[in-house]
C-alpha cells in the first residue's frame, strides 16, 4: 500500500510589505536587515482574511486538482499558532466549507510552525490503518510579529493543505520520523497578543538542533545520503537558515533553492515548510525523491522522506495556481496600512 | 445577529448551495422551499444545487458610509455579478482598486470574513468576489 | 364599495427635533389635520398608522396602542391599527384606510404617518434602514440601502447614459421647491456644483443623491364622499385610484434593476382604477429617498419613456412649471424623509396642490395628482389618485 499525498493547494494573501518599510518606523536600516534576513518582502493577510479563509483556499485549491469526493474524507486537521478563534475550531468551518461534513472526525493542532505537518502524521496513520480513505492537513497563519521586534520583519500569512490518502498519491511517504524535546525558544502565552522569543536562543539548541537531529534519523532510518535526493525542503523562518542547515547536513544549495519561498513571502509559520513543499511538487517529476523536515518551536522537527510516482502526470495541477503563478501578482502596502490590517492599532472600546 | 440564524444559512454562504426546482429547472439563490413559477406542485421537489462561483459584474458602488461592525472595512466595493446558473449574486468585491472593476468584468467566489461581532461575538464567513486576472 | 375622499390635512415640519418625542409629533400632526377638516376627536372612527420602525428606532413595538393614547382616542377604545411597509408605510396605511371606509365598516378615519430617526447616531440609523433591505443576503454582505440604489443608478447609467449632473438636478429642483414649503425640512436652494462636489455615499451617490435623517408626522382625515360634500367647506379631494405591489425584498433576486415593477404595476392598478392615463396627472408626489429613485418613478409611472428620466429632469421637464412638475413640496431629498411619514406627507402635499392652497409652490390647474410611495429599494409600492371635485 502507498500512502502519501494525493493533491495539495497553496494560498498567500496578495498583500506586501518591505523590510526597508518596516525598519523606517523603527530607526533600523530595514533593507539591510532584510538582506540580512535573505527576506526581501512578506505578505499580509487583508482585513477581511484570517487562518480559516487561508485554510478554506488551500483546500479548495487541493480539491480543484483532484476529484476528491468531500464525502470521502474521513479526517480534517488545521495547524496553527493564529487561529481566529482560541475555543472553536478551524477544522469544522473548512470542513463545512469544502462540503465535507458531517461524517468525519476533525480538530486542531498546535505546535508553533510544525501544526500541519504533525496533522499529516497523524493522517498517515489513519490512512494507513484504513480507518480514512483520505484526510486533509493544513498548515495556514496569520502570525505576528511585535512591532519592531526582529520577527516583525519576517512574520507572514498563508497556508498550504494536503490531502493525504492511499494508493492514488502523486507522492508517495516512505518515511516519516519526528525529533521532539521540551525546549522553550518561543512562546507565545494566553491571551498575549505578540510572542516571545530568546533570541539566539532560537538557533542553534532549537532550530538547527531539531533540524538535524531528524534529518539525520530519517536518513538512517530510509537508509539514504543527502545525494540521494532531488529536493530538500526545510522549515523556512527566514532565507538563511534553511540554507544553513542543508549545508550542515550536507545538500547543496541546488537541492533547496526550488523550495526556498521566504524571500519572497515571508514566514508563514505552519505554512512555511508546506508551502515551499508545494512548490517542489508544483515542477517535480516521477521518481524525484525529496527530504522535508519542518520544525516548531517548543520544539520538534517532523521529516518525511517522498518519492514522486508517476501519477503526477495525470495529475491536474493547472486546476490551482502554482506557488511561483499565484504570488506573482501583489500590492505592496506601507507601514499605516500594514497596522490597520494587522489590528495592531487599539481600537475604540478595547 | 442571533448565532442560529446565522448558522442556519451556513452552507447557503459557504457553498453557494442554491435550489433547482424539480418541476421547472429553474435555479435559485438563496435556497427557497418553494418555486415561484411552480407553487404547490414544487413543495418538496426543491434540490440542493450548489453554484460555481463564477460570474460577470453587471453593477457596482464603492461604499463609503458602512453598516455597524462595517466601519473599519469602508470603504469597500460592492457588486452585483450575474451567474452562467442563472441567479444574481451580491457580494464585495476584494483585493482590487475601485478602479479596475467595470461592468462586464469576470469574477470567481472566494471564502472571506464578512464581519466580527465585536471582539467577544462570532465571526461570520461567507462569499465576496475577486476579479479574474 | 363607497367612494371615499380627503377632508383635512395636516403635518409637522420635518426635521431634526431634538425636542420633541414621537408621541408630540403625533399628536401635533392630528390636530392640524383635524382643524383642518373641521372635525373633532369624538368623529373618527379609527385611526391607522404608518410607522416603519418603532422596534429600532424607539425600541418600542404596539405604535397603535401608543399612537390611540397619545390622541386621547382610548377614552372610547377606538379601533387602531398600525401598518408596516418599510417607508411606504405611510401610502400602504392611507390605502387601507380608503379601503376600510369604502367597505362600509368605518366612516371618518385619521391615517396617521410618523417617524422619529434621529435619537440613533448615523450609523445606527443607516443599519436600521438596511432592514428594508435583506437583512440575511444584503445587510450582512455590507450593502446598505443607499449602496443598493447606487447599483440601480450605476446600471442606468450603463443602460440609458444618465449621468451624474442628472441625479444631481433632482436634488436642485427638489431643493428649489423645499425652500417655498414651510413644513421643509430643507429651505434653500442650492447650486448643481453643491451637488456634485457632495462627500461620497455609495458611488456614484453622493450627499445630496440621499433623502435625510429626519423627525416628523403628517395626518390626513377620510371619510365617504358624500360625507366631504355635507361637511367641508373646502373643495372636495376624492379618492379615484388605488394601486399597491409587491416586489422581491432584495435587489438581486430581479431580472432587472432599472425599473421598480413594483411600481409599475401599481401604477397601472391605480390607473385603471381611476380611468385616465398618465398624462392625466397634472402634479405628482414621488419617492426621492435617492436622487435615482425620482429619475425611476417618473419613467416607471410612464411620465416619460424608460431611460429618458435623466434628461427630462435635467431640460426641466418636472420642475414647477413643468409640463409634469414632480415633487413640488421639495421631495423626500428636501422636505425631509420621516419613513412612516413620507407617505401620508405625499398626501398633504397633494390636496394642497388640488385646492390651491400651496402658495409659492402652486402648480396652476392641478386637478389630478398621484402619489407613488415606494418600500426599500422597490419592495413594495403603493400608488394613489386624487382628484379634486
Amino acid at each position: 500500500m502507498d500512502v502519501g499525498i494525493v493533491t495539495y493547494g497553496v494560498y498567500v494573501p496578495c498583500y506586501r510589505i518591505l523590510p526597508e518599510e518596516i525598519g523606517r518606523v523603527w530607526g533600523k536600516d530595514g533593507a539591510a536587515v532584510g538582506k540580512g534576513l535573505m527576506v526581501e518582502m512578506k505578505s499580509v493577510p487583508g482585513l477581511d482574511e484570517d487562518t480559516v479563509t487561508i485554510s478554506v483556499e488551500a483546500a479548495r485549491r487541493a480539491l480543484k486538482r483532484k476529484p476528491v469526493d468531500p464525502k470521502e474524507i474521513g479526517a480534517i486537521f488545521v495547524g496553527s499558532e493564529s487561529h481566529p478563534y482560541a475555543v472553536k475550531p478551524t477544522a469544522t468551518i473548512v470542513a463545512e466549507a469544502i462540503q465535507a461534513a458531517p461524517n468525519l472526525t476533525a480538530a486542531d493542532f498546535e505546535f508553533a510552525c510544525k501544526a500541519g505537518t504533525a496533522g499529516i502524521q497523524a493522517l498517515l496513520g489513519m490512512v494507513k490503518a484504513e480507518y480514512i480513505k483520505y484526510g486533509v492537513s493544513i498548515g495556514a497563519d496569520t502570525s505576528q510579529g511585535a512591532p519592531g521586534n526582529a520577527l516583525e520583519y519576517t512574520a507572514a500569512a498563508g497556508g498550504a493543505a494536503y490531502v493525504i490518502g492511499r494508493d492514488d498519491v502523486i507522492a508517495r511517504v516512505n518515511h516519516t520520523v519526528s525529533f521532539t524535546t521540551d525546549t522553550p525558544d518561543f512562546w507565545r502565552r494566553e491571551g498575549m497578543k505578540y510572542p516571545s522569543h530568546g533570541e539566539r536562543f532560537t538557533g542553534t539548541p532549537a532550530y538547527f538542533r531539531h533540524i538535524t537531529s531528524c534529518a539525520k534519523m530519517l536518513m538512517e532510518k530510509a537508509g539514504t545520503k543527502p545525494e540521494d535526493y532531488d529536493y530538500a525542503v526545510f522549515h523556512q523562518p527566514n532565507g538563511k537558515f534553511p540554507l544553513r542547515v542543508a549545508k550542515m547536513l550536507g545538500f547543496a544549495n541546488e537541492q533547496v533553492m526550488t523550495g526556498l519561498w521566504t524571500p519572497k513571502i515571508g514566514n508563514t509559520y505552519s505554512g512555511s515548510m508546506l508551502i515551499g513543499l508545494a512548490a517542489i511538487l508544483d515542477e517535480a517529476k516521477p521518481g524525484d525523491r525529496i527530504l522535508a523536515v519542518s520544525f516548531g518551536s517548543g520544539a520538534g522537527s517532523d521529516g518525511f522522506d517522498i518519492t514522486v510516482t508517476d501519477e503526477i502526470k495525470n495529475f491536474n495541477r493547472s486546476a490551482a495556481p502554482t506557488v511561483k503563478e499565484l504570488t506573482s501578482v501583489y500590492k505592496v502596502i506601507d507601514y499605516a496600512m500594514y497596522t490597520k490590517y494587522r489590528e495592531k492599532i487599539k481600537m475604540e472600546g478595547e | 445577529m442571533p448565532v442560529p440564524r446565522y448558522w442556519r444559512y451556513q452552507d447557503q454562504r459557504y457553498n453557494l448551495a442554491g435550489s433547482k426546482c424539480g418541476v421547472c429547472g429553474g435555479v435559485y439563490f438563496p435556497q427557497r422551499p418553494l418555486c415561484p413559477k411552480c407553487h404547490r406542485e414544487s413543495l418538496g421537489k426543491m434540490e440542493r444545487v450548489t453554484l460555481s462561483g463564477e460570474g460577470r459584474i453587471i453593477s457596482y458602488t464603492v461604499v463609503h458610509e458602512p453598516l455597524i461592525d462595517y466601519e473599519h472595512q469602508a470603504p469597500y466595493i460592492m457588486a452585483l455579478i450575474e451567474t452562467p446558473e442563472g441567479p444574481i449574486l451580491l457580494g464585495q468585491i476584494v483585493d482590487a482598486e475601485p478602479e479596475e472593476v467595470e461592468i462586464g468584468r469576470e469574477v470567481e467566489a472566494v471564502f472571506r470574513k464578512l464581519r466580527e461581532e465585536g471582539k467577544s461575538g462570532t465571526i461570520q464567513y461567507g462569499y465576496k468576489f475577486r476579479l479574474k486576472r | 364599495m363607497r367612494e371615499v375622499a380627503v377632508i383635512g390635512v395636516g403635518m409637522t415640519k420635518f426635521g431634526e427635533h431634538w425636542e420633541k418625542s414621537f408621541r408630540e409629533l403625533g399628536i401635533e400632526a392630528g390636530y392640524r389635520a383635524l382643524l383642518d377638516a373641521g372635525i373633532e376627536s369624538k368623529d373618527v372612527d379609527a385611526l391607522f398608522v404608518g410607522n416603519m420602525s418603532g422596534g429600532i428606532f424607539l425600541e418600542q413595538e404596539h405604535i397603535s396602542s401608543m399612537v390611540s393614547e397619545a390622541v386621547g382616542m382610548t377614552e372610547h377604545n377606538v379601533p387602531a391599527l398600525r401598518v408596516e411597509a418599510a417607508d411606504a408605510s405611510g401610502g400602504v396605511a392611507f390605502q387601507q384606510a380608503v379601503l376600510a371606509i369604502a367597505s362600509g365598516v368605518y366612516e371618518t378615519v385619521v391615517v396617521g404617518g410618523a417617524e422619529k430617526m434621529s435619537d440613533l447616531t448615523s450609523i445606527g440609523v443607516t443599519d436600521a434602514m438596511a432592514s428594508m433591505g435583506d437583512r440575511s443576503w444584503e445587510g450582512l454582505f455590507g450593502a446598505t440601502i443607499p449602496s443598493l440604489y447606487a447599483l440601480v443608478a450605476r446600471r442606468h447609467m450603463a443602460e440609458f447614459g444618465t449621468t451624474k449632473e442628472q441625479l444631481a438636478h433632482v436634488a436642485v429642483k427638489n431643493h428649489y421647491n423645499g425652500a417655498r414649503n414651510p413644513y421643509a425640512q430643507f429651505r434653500r436652494e442650492i447650486k448643481l456644483e453643491t451637488a456634485l462636489r457632495a462627500s461620497p455615499v455609495a458611488e456614484p451617490l453622493g450627499m445630496f443623491d440621499c433623502a435625510p435623517i429626519s423627525d416628523g408626522a403628517a395626518a390626513v382625515v377620510l371619510t365617504t364622499f358624500d360625507n366631504a360634500k355635507k361637511l367641508s367647506e373646502k373643495p372636495v379631494v376624492k379618492v379615484v385610484g388605488l394601486g399597491l405591489a409587491t416586489d422581491t425584498l432584495a435587489l438581486a433576486r430581479r431580472k432587472e434593476i432599472t425599473t421598480f415593477k413594483a411600481t409599475v404595476a401599481a401604477a397601472r392598478r391605480a390607473y385603471e382604477m381611476a380611468s385616465i392615463k398618465p398624462s392625466d396627472v397634472d402634479v405628482a408626489e414621488v419617492h426621492d429617498s435617492y436622487s435615482i429613485g425620482e429619475i425611476l418613478a417618473i419613467e416607471d409611472l410612464g411620465f416619460f419613456k424608460k431611460g429618458e428620466g435623466g434628461p427630462a429632469t435635467e431640460e426641466g421637464r418636472t420642475a414647477l412649471g413643468g409640463e409634469i412638475p414632480v415633487n413640488p413640496s421639495g421631495g423626500l431629498k428636501a422636505r425631509g424623509h420621516p419613513l412612516g411619514a413620507t407617505g401620508v406627507a405625499q398626501i398633504a402635499e397633494l390636496v394642497w396642490q388640488l385646492r390651491g392652497e400651496a402658495g409659492d409652490r402652486q402648480v396652476k390647474d392641478a386637478r389630478i395628482g398621484l402619489a407613488q410611495n415606494v418600500g426599500g429599494v422597490g419592495g413594495t409600492a403603493a400608488v394613489t389618485i386624487l382628484e379634486v371635485i
